[in-house]
């Protein structure tokens, strides 16, 4: 184990995490911003010291787009990108509604799936307190 | 960059091949005919060639095969891959290179089979297993339309843009390339047609894309000094920025402002001139958004009236700014990379070689490169002797 960065990198920490149901993403320990996606150098102020931590799972769809494709290979879907509570944007999809009603602006929660074998990150719309 | 470099180098010669269809030709084979072409226009020989510059999706080492098929040893040769804008930024390389004396012609050329060549399934399979994008990848994005479609919603969203607004960047294309006879699709278009045509990943339909063709494009550049023993009338480099922040859509700071709002300024500051001083404009269009990005990020309008801009035949022939006038991406051709297009088009209309779609006393010629997904940009001016 290397002082300065860890053994194991944070691509396949992430990705472990996700096939354990657990969602994280990293702080950076010298600027305090959190990132995404996991990388050894921080990409705001360039340091080493990024930490995990568990983000809250709130976000809000920033856009959105219907893939059309035929009904024979799985028909339509959406990729959207959500801004999270935390900061950060990335690439997902909206689940638990109507493709044509996903909106941006719309506030939604992460979800950790099992598909074709692979953990997957979703967000379904948030339905207020639990 | 250092503001000297306005002026000091020049396009003397420009070629272009296999464009639209190149059935039975390899990319080597058209990128060879486009420099043979460019080299014929400047009135020099493959000899006189002493910089060589190419980017390739295809590959690996692009540079040495172009040299070795040329049969050119270059002292000075380069291969920045940055996307579809490679081609303009390899004009602030080879312009550094020239003005350090490393060399005194640069040809840069560009082919691409990716309409009609073969085995083109099995080389995305392997570019996707060679560079997963890890984060992205597992959501499926039909790219690049998805990640064009996600700033085009956005657009839309934050600034009340309108699929109308978008068809007219594609009807506009559409009615440049019905005046020049070398455009691949010249068939009338409506703003309707766009709005009714198939839905790709929304909002953007496939009147909204790009074309998918073949093509090569070619560009020998030298020092103002030389520049001036040319046959043909030379393009002057005025100035050029260049600018990226990002590769994947998803790690794009605002999908409203691009990085074209760095490269813009940078070109017009070395050049020394305003928006308003430009003649005719040729913007990278792989899709309608990009053409209102960009004319918002480079200043032609503000931030967010980049739709109505282009309304109402603006920037179609005989509006009220030329854009695009080989009929662009949309509508000319889009081998994959078609940023080396735009300065091809640019130094045309500099030479008034344009014939119908000429815009008259061009003088001053933009030329804007993109790459990935609105992720690399770069801006180019041009200008006649009269210019300097």
């Amino acid at each position: 184990m290397s002082a300065e960065f860890p053994d194991k990198g944070p691509e396949q920490t992430y990705f472990d995490a996700l096939r354990a149901g657990r969602f994280q993403i990293q702080k950076c320990g010298a600027c305090a911003k959190h990132i995404f996606y996991p990388r050894v150098l921080c990409p705001h102020c360039g340091s080493n010291q990024v930490e995990w931590v568990a983000p809250s799972g709130r976000g809000s769809v920033y856009s959105t787009s219907i893939v059309r494709r035929k009904v024979d290979a799985g028909g339509d879907y959406n990729v959207a990108l959500i801004d999270l509570a935390e900061g950060p944007r990335l690439m997902s999809r909206v689940d638990g509604i109507a493709l044509d009603q996903i909106r941006i602006g719309m506030q939604v929660q992460a979800k950790v799936l099992t598909e074709a074998d692979k953990p997957l990150l979703v967000f379904v719309p948030e339905t207020g307190k639990p | 960059m250092n503001p000297s470099l306005r002026g000091s180098t020049a396009i003397v010669g420009v070629g272009l091949a296999g464009c639209g269809e190149a059935t039975g030709r390899s990319e080597m084979e058209i990128s060879a005919e486009a420099s043979w072409k460019a080299l014929a226009d400047a009135g020099l020989k493959m000899s006189d060639i002493d910089g060589l510059i190419t980017a390739s999706v295809t590959n690996f080492m692009p540079t040495l095969s172009l040299g070795e098929y040329l049969g050119v040893r270059p002292r000075f040769s380069d291969t920045n891959s940055i996307g579809g804008s490679s081609f303009v930024s390899h004009l602030i390389t080879a312009s550094m290179a020239l003005n350090y004396g490393l060399c005194n012609n640069v040809l840069v050329s560009y082919g691409s089979t990716q309409r009609t060549g073969v085995g083109r399934a099995e080389q995305g399979k392997m570019k996707s297993a060679l560079d997963p994008l890890v984060y992205e990848a597992p959501y499926k994005p039909f790219n690049p339309p998805t990640s064009y479609a996600l700033a085009t919603a956005r657009h839309m969203h934050q600034y009340g843009t309108t699929r109308e607004q978008l068809a007219a960047v594609a009807v506009a294309a559409r009615q440049w390339a019905q005046l020049n006879p070398e455009a691949f699709t010249r068939d009338p278009l409506t703003i309707e047609e766009v709005l009714k045509s198939r839905m790709i990943s929304d909002p953007l339909t496939v009147r909204d894309c790009c074309l998918v063709t073949d093509g090569a494009g070619a560009y020998v550049l030298t020092r103002a000094d030389r520049a001036k023993a040319a046959p043909r009338p030379s393009a002057y480099m005025l100035g050029v920025g260049a600018a990226h922040w990002h590769r994947q859509i998803s790690s794009m700071p605002d999908l409203t402002v691009t990085a074209a709002s760095e490269s813009g300024p940078a070109a017009f500051a070395m050049a020394g001139l305003k928006p308003g001083d430009v003649d005719v404009v040729e913007l990278y269009d792989a899709f309608t958004i990009n053409v209102i990005l960009f004319l918002e990020d480079l200043g032609f309008c503000k931030k967010g009236e980049g739709g109505a801009f282009v309304s109402g035949g603006n920037i179609a022939p005989g509006g009220k700014l030329p854009v695009n006038t080989n009929g662009g991406g949309l509508s000319c051709v889009h081998p994959g990379m078609y940023g080396i297009f735009t300065m091809i088009e640019a130094v045309r209309q500099l030479r008034h070689d344009a014939g119908e779609r000429q815009v008259k006393g061009a003088e001053v010629a933009l030329a804007h490169g993109n790459g990935g997904v609105l992720s690399s940009q770069v801006t180019a001016l041009f200008g006649t002797a009269a210019t300097l």
